[in-house]
């Protein structure tokens, strides 16, 4: 979604409850302050006019949100500060790992902190295998992979090997063999000798 | 010309021949296709073993693309679906498919490797690499928001048999953007409502449906603006509900969006007749007699001339038709049946060329 006064990423959703009437405003980072500034002047105070979804919430300070932005996902390496400039997460572990700075965001937005709707139908693959009810077991594979990159970076090519086996085990047996190579380290380096 | 593989059995396909003609979406033959030109419901899916599509490298993104596409082949789901690696195409088919509804602007735009599958009555779209890794989209012409929701609710389902969703118990489908979360599910209905634009009232039904919490558009998705008095109404919120309550949700408010236009029209009809007898008969002449004319006019004219043919102030122009020049004037298209790339000044040329052959001579052929 973009920003309502420019061409960039909405990233705050707010909420506006107006003498009863809800208006919501998606603003961009920049425009967003200024707004939040605005209305806050013209409500009389400070910290009147917080934000009711984005990364903010009543209460906490500028180290708060230093470190709040510092936090990364393990997986795919996104920080909350990526996340809140983008407005776009990195991978599916983000709403595990940021589920706390999330839930705020995602009530005011949505007005409900639970899916109610369909879940995926899973079932035995050609392999055997099931495909997993939670996600976990996938991304993980997302963290292994990057931990292969970095392996194959520093050149420590046994290191990647471990992980490339490590993510096909995972791919084998839930998806089957249809996904070899998909993951395969990706210098010559790295390939298996065998 | 990009290259155009098929995922599955089903007839070839190429982009060139399909811009002789309309997807069925725009047949206008559904229910209340006087003012509803389409039902649409996406859902955005995501696979769970790669990051989300901004945060992957270029080797992902290749993955992802060929695992998706492979996963869909071996799907029923794909058995009458053709690829086209839009990676590949030149510019010029990625704004004919934009233009079809077949991809978002966000996907045409895009770099790296990304696709779309799409049926021969380009119902069913699905975009690989999108905003998320997938976008299934299915279209339905007229008021059809139940056919569509259980044409893709089928289509999702066997999918998600061999491709593993990125799904969570609390937060339901995992999507890039939290504003999908959850079901992951866009309803939309596009409407025709120039009576209501002219009697000043669209306005009005507007922030009433704010105030239901439904999104309203422009003819051509996220971000554009309303052209020629078509507009798209969609549900904002994704969480919290089933799919089936959000179908509901914006079924529930376009019978009462229709009984307004109506209403309208009849007003403009009692109270204004020659006024719009004016107007439509202005705008039906312009279209047949301009030499140089841009697209934002054409829209904005054939809009006008399509209210006229629907009370009867025009008699020898059928609805069809109407709706097809709508999208065969559209910049990519003109250039596509014409065979020849053009600029702006000579696209205006060809448009209006384009609309005074088939308004003046019966109902367009290619």
């Amino acid at each position: 979604m973009k920003c309502q006064q420019c061409e960039k990423q909405a990233v705050f959703h707010i909420t506006e409850l107006e003498t009863g009437e809800v208006r919501e405003v998606h603003l961009c980072e920049d425009h967003a302050r200024a707004y939040l500034n605005q209305s806050g002047a013209a409500e009389g105070g400070e910290g009147t006019s917080q934000p009711t979804g984005g990364a903010l919430s009543v209460g906490q300070t500028a180290d708060d949100l230093a470190t709040l932005d510092r936090k990364a996902c393990p997986m795919c390496g996104i920080t909350f500060f990526e996340f809140r400039n983008q407005g776009r997460l990195g991978c599916a572990h983000d709403y595990v790992h940021f589920e706390k700075e999330l839930e705020p965001l995602i009530s005011n937005i949505h007005g409900s902190t639970q899916h109610a709707g369909r879940t995926p139908v899973r079932e035995a693959d050609a392999a055997g295998g099931a495909l997993p009810a939670a996600t976990d077991q996938f991304t993980a594979v997302i963290g292994l992979r990057r931990e292969m990159q970095d392996a194959i970076a520093c050149e420590d090519y046994e290191g990647a090997r471990e992980h490339r086996d490590a993510i096909r085990g995972v791919e084998e047996h839930w998806l089957g063999g249809n996904v070899r190579g998909a993951s395969q380290p990706r210098r010559d380096g790295a390939r298996d000798e065998t | 010309m990009g290259r155009a593989s098929r995922v599955a059995t089903g007839p070839a396909m190429r982009l060139d021949t399909l811009a002789g003609d309309v997807g069925e979406w725009l047949r206008g033959t559904g229910p209340e296709s006087d003012i509803v030109m389409s039902s649409r419901v996406r859902l955005a899916r995501n696979v769970a073993h790669y990051p989300f599509v901004s945060r992957m490298s270029e080797t992902d993104r290749g993955e992802v693309e060929r695992f998706l596409r492979e996963r869909i082949a071996t799907s029923p789901a794909g058995s009458d679906l053709e690829y086209i690696d839009v990676g590949r195409l030149e510019e010029i088919d990625r704004q004919f498919l934009v233009e079809r509804q077949l991809i978002s602007r966000e996907h045409a735009e895009a770099q790296g490797a990304r696709g779309v599958a799409i049926d021969g009555r380009e119902q069913v779209s699905l975009m690989i690499n999108e905003e998320d890794h997938l976008r299934i989209q299915c279209m339905h012409s007229g008021l059809d928001l139940r056919g569509a929701w259980e044409q893709i609710r089928s289509v999702d389902e066997q999918i998600g048999r061999v491709v593993p969703y990125a799904f969570h118990d609390r937060w339901g489908f995992l999507t890039a953007c939290p504003t999908n979360v959850g079901t992951g599910i866009r309803v939309s209905v596009m409407l025709h409502l120039p009576a209501l634009v002219i009697t000043r009232q669209i306005d009005k039904v507007f922030r009433s449906l704010h105030k239901l919490s439904l999104a309203v558009r422009g003819l051509y998705g996220e971000g554009s603006q309303a052209m020629g008095d078509f507009y798209q109404i969609s549900n904002q919120t994704t969480l919290g509900r089933t799919e089936e309550e959000f179908v509901e949700q914006v079924g529930d408010v376009v019978p009462v969006l229709i009984d307004y236009e109506r209403r309208a029209r009849k007003f403009l009809v009692r109270e204004t007749q020659q006024n719009v007898h004016d107007q439509v008969s202005r705008a039906f002449g312009i279209l047949r007699t301009a030499q140089t004319i841009t697209a934002e006019e054409t829209m904005q004219l054939l809009s006008r001339v399509r209210m006229g043919v629907l009370l009867g102030l025009i008699g020898d122009v059928n609805l069809a038709d109407l709706n097809s020049l709508l999208v065969r004037t559209q910049p990519a298209h003109l250039q596509k049946l014409r065979g020849v790339e053009l600029d702006t000044k000579d696209r205006n040329i060809e448009r209006a060329r384009y609309l005074r052959r088939h308004l003046e001579g019966g109902p367009p052929q290619n």
